[in-house]
């Protein structure tokens, strides 16, 4: 098919699948074709539909086209000394051939990078999108503005749902100053003991905007005023890392040798959670409420869901991820109701089915 | 304004009877003299005397009460402390309020993960209270949060002063237990980062009551910062004091609070609360900084840098925290100070980009002259939220019309100066026409099919939040966008 440059496409290609009821796999870089459910469709390819539209600086918000590369994004922001609080991976900027994540499939995703323990995630940064429903037709929700409370908050609903209400054609998002100061400590200690601390330091004010655990170190990030993070590092100790940017790079691109197994669990849980009890603990992130889990899990599920939490099967074949469901499954009402809004914007359920659940 | 709604019919007696079999007597209203104190919430131009008040105490009877309300197709209001500012807990004259200041019990607060689970009729500020022991707090801080429920926080994604820095309610709750319509428990969120599937919670926040009736909240807690101090700066032009909150962002600076008053407030103010202010300024900012004592000192020294750069006719540091609280009593007096000057005053909640605050003013200034009538303002300067105080004498025969259709006026022009009519009351009764200047049809459309998602019957707070397409039409204040008339597809009246 026909890549999308302009929104005119991207609605006529969704016109001509909604009267043929035909499935559409909507595809920005193709980043995070690893994440989710099955792929199926013609794939709708929206990464010619590009660009940033606004930037205002002193209002703290950008508003950029689906196809608008991260990579692209991030140097305007550099440029005014601002940010993508959220710090999203870009996954594949690296590697030939790829210009890594665009902002529509950042947001469409929902992933967030080892600032999401200070900042927040993906969708406490929308403050608006652009939409192309199922039927074609073109919704704006939300606005440019830091606060507004008009009508239910639909932007927000948007990050992480997969494309599977509708083409994500136009995003705005809240963008912040970069830290003044940064600095990296690293503790040698377990992965319980980890935990503990990082859960202490949380309670107290510290400037903590990153942590990540492997294999007996802590890595912990501190961000913010110079004094502030002067008083943290002789508050907590530790020793002080070289070379740390690129550290958190690897991180958040996980292109750290922590997240090389197969299949990888990525675990959700309250960031108190006593250890899951299982197997192939890889890494530990956001203070404790993100973990890591790489092996042939059968018990993964049911361990994160009793902890307060839930495992998505986060880098696996397809097979596996099919069979298994990439995401935990829903209770039928839950199910029922996500079936029930998926309608209201997908009435013939052309667009990402199955990439989220195999029900829709 | 609200319109008598005509759809739905009850049979009181009827609704009264089955609904005592359900409720100990204690807690179902149904007299019109005990009904008298709910017929209307913090906006009080706007009344309805329901049919009953249901203050359940228990989640079982919460479901009960719907269950019913359900199966005899009667509308439900939830309410919590009543102080919301927009009517969203407006009873309907045809249904029940369903009230849930029963539901006042804090049942966990914990140290480690920095979280509480509250009941929804627990008030804002106890949560801090509660928290306060493990130098925690919960950061939104509504000006009514002494009074106002977290279930009412949750139901219009309440802000504060202090949003800008540490966010709003969705921004802040974490988990939310939820009943439908039909009776059925639901709960989205969760006390982990996320949650499998569509994020709910962003979506039932905010929600005003439309989609399910909240029944338990778990909160995030936030470490109490060691340290906070404010800048007093006065300015001698509205427009320089806009382009100093520009300047602050520019710096990299994102203040805990940032809140601008113009002449009129501090006027109002200034004999009732002896903040200080300086009364010849045309606009006074108040920056917060907080952090340990270093941070503050270092932000404070590039705040007032800024300041004054940015031609600041003067500039005064809280020396001490009774003076930094002296320095806000004004601010968080200001409705109070303008209910002393004024019969009575009608407070807007429209949010603009900071760039056109001068614009905006000045066109204020304009609509004074225009319906004859008085406005002061205060401002959320940092997240652009201006709330004018249109001040008017309700005993005046058309000065209520009058201040209606001056709000109207600013929240439209919010509209078309790229910002939105509500930036954290919420829309209720009260702004339910200018819905139809922010949105067009298809987002409507597709508010109302969300809303269908959750409530198919409609029964959860009608009237409320979204307006009806036809509501629109004959909405005589339509806005031409693009050339383009909206709502073409319906008959004008």
């Amino acid at each position: 098919m026909t890549p999308s440059r302009t929104l005119d496409d991207i609605v006529a290609t969704i016109g001509v699948a909604h009267d043929e009821r035909a499935p559409l796999r909507i595809r920005g870089a193709g980043s995070k074709d690893f994440y989710g459910g099955m792929l199926a469709g013609d794939v709708l390819d929206v990464g010619g539909y590009r660009g940033i539209v606004a930037y205002e600086p002193t209002e703290l918000y950008i508003t950029a086209r689906c196809g608008t590369p991260l990579a692209e994004i991030d140097a305007a922001l550099a440029e005014k000394g601002q940010m993508l609080a959220f710090e999203p991976p870009h996954f594949g900027s690296a590697t030939a051939g790829s210009s890594g994540a665009t902002v529509g499939g950042c947001v469409a995703a929902g992933l967030a990078g080892p600032r999401r323990q200070q900042a927040g995630s993906v969708r406490d940064f929308v403050l608006g999108v652009k939409l192309v429903d199922g039927t074609g037709q073109v919704l704006d929700f939300g606005g440019q503005v830091m606060k507004n409370v008009a009508g239910y908050d639909v932007s927000r609903l948007l990050a992480g749902s997969l494309g599977t209400l509708g083409v994500l054609a136009e995003v705005t998002l809240k963008v912040l100053p970069r830290p003044l100061a940064e600095t990296t400590l690293v503790f040698e200690l377990d992965a319980a003991a980890a935990v503990a601390r990082l859960n202490q330091w949380g309670g107290q004010p510290l400037p903590v905007s990153a942590s990540f655990w492997h294999d007996g170190q802590l890595w912990l990030r501190l961000s913010g005023a110079h004094a502030a993070v002067e008083a943290a590092r002789g508050k907590l100790g530790g020793a002080v890392a070289v070379d740390a940017e690129k550290h958190w790079i690897s991180v958040r691109e996980q292109t750290h040798p922590a997240f090389a197994g197969q299949p990888l669990w990525r675990l959700a849980l309250p960031s108190t959670a006593p250890d899951a009890g299982l197997d192939g603990l890889r890494a530990i992130e956001w203070g404790g409420a993100q973990r890591w889990y790489a092996g042939e899990l059968a018990a993964v599920r049911g361990a994160a869901a009793r902890l307060g939490g839930h495992a998505v099967l986060y880098r696996a074949p397809e097979s596996l991820r099919c069979r298994e469901g990439a995401f935990a499954p829903l209770a039928p009402a839950m199910l029922a109701l996500h079936r029930r809004l998926k309608k209201t914007f997908d009435p013939r359920g052309i667009l990402n089915p199955g990439r989220l659940y195999a029900e829709f | 304004m609200p319109t008598t709604d005509s759809a739905f019919q009850t049979d009181r007696t009827a609704l009264a009877a089955r609904l005592a079999t359900i409720l100990p007597a204690h807690c179902l209203l149904v007299d019109d003299e005990d009904l008298r104190p709910y017929e209307c919430d913090g906006l009080t131009a706007y009344r309805a005397l329901p049919l009953a008040v249901c203050l359940p105490e228990n989640e079982g009877q919460v479901i009960d009460v719907l269950r019913t309300c359900h199966q005899l197709g009667v509308p439900v209001v939830a309410r919590g402390a009543g102080t919301g500012l927009s009517g969203g807990a407006m009873p309907h004259a045809q249904g029940v309020v369903l009230s849930l200041a029963r539901f006042n019990r804090i049942l966990k607060v914990d140290r480690d993960s920095r979280t509480a689970i509250v009941q929804p009729g627990v008030r804002n500020l106890a949560v801090s209270e509660a928290a306060a022991p493990y130098g925690l707090y919960y950061a939104p801080d509504p000006s009514s949060q002494i009074a106002c429920t977290l279930g009412g926080n949750v139901a219009e994604n309440s802000g504060g002063v202090h949003c800008l820095k540490y966010g709003l309610t969705v921004h802040n709750v974490l988990r939310i237990r939820v009943v439908s319509i039909e009776g059925e428990v639901f709960e989205v969120g969760s006390e982990a980062p996320d949650a499998p599937g569509y994020d709910l919670l962003a979506l039932v926040i905010g929600s005003e009551g439309m989609l399910g009736v909240v029944t338990e909240v778990t909160v995030k807690l936030v470490p109490k910062p060691e340290l906070a101090q404010v800048v007093m700066a006065s300015f001698d032009d509205v427009a320089k004091a806009g382009d100093a909150v520009a300047a602050i962002i520019a710096a990299g600076i994102i203040p805990a609070g940032l809140e601008m008053m113009d002449k009129p407030a501090t006027a109002a103010v200034e004999p009732y609360v002896k903040a200080g202010y300086d009364l010849e300024a045309a606009a006074i900012l108040l920056c917060e900084a907080d952090g340990t004592p270093e941070e503050v000192a270092e932000e404070i020294a590039r705040v007032t840098e800024v300041l004054t750069a940015a031609g600041a006719r003067d500039i005064r540091v809280s020396q001490s925290e009774a003076e930094r609280l002296r320095f806000w009593a004004g601010r968080k007096a200001a409705f109070p100070a303008v209910g002393r000057i004024t019969p009575d005053y009608y407070c807007m909640d429209g949010t603009i980009p900071r760039k056109r605050l001068a614009e905006m003013l000045s066109a204020i200034a304009g609509m004074e002259k225009k319906y004859g009538l008085r406005c002061a303002n205060v401002f959320h300067a940092g997240d652009g939220n201006l709330h004018p105080l249109i001040m008017y004498d309700a005993a005046q025969p058309g000065e209520w019309e009058r201040a209606e259709a001056f709000g109207a006026e600013i929240l439209e022009l919010s509209v078309a100066l790229g910002g939105s009519i509500t930036g954290e009351h919420g829309v209720g009764v009260e702004k339910i026409n200018q819905m139809c200047v922010q949105y067009a049809t298809p987002e409507l459309e597709a508010f109302h099919r969300i809303k269908a998602a959750f409530d198919e019957t409609g029964l959860l707070n009608p009237g409320k939040a979204v307006p009806s397409l036809h509501r629109c039409a004959e909405y005589g204040r339509m806005h031409v966008h693009h050339g383009d008339v909206k709502f073409p597809e319906l008959e004008r009246f």
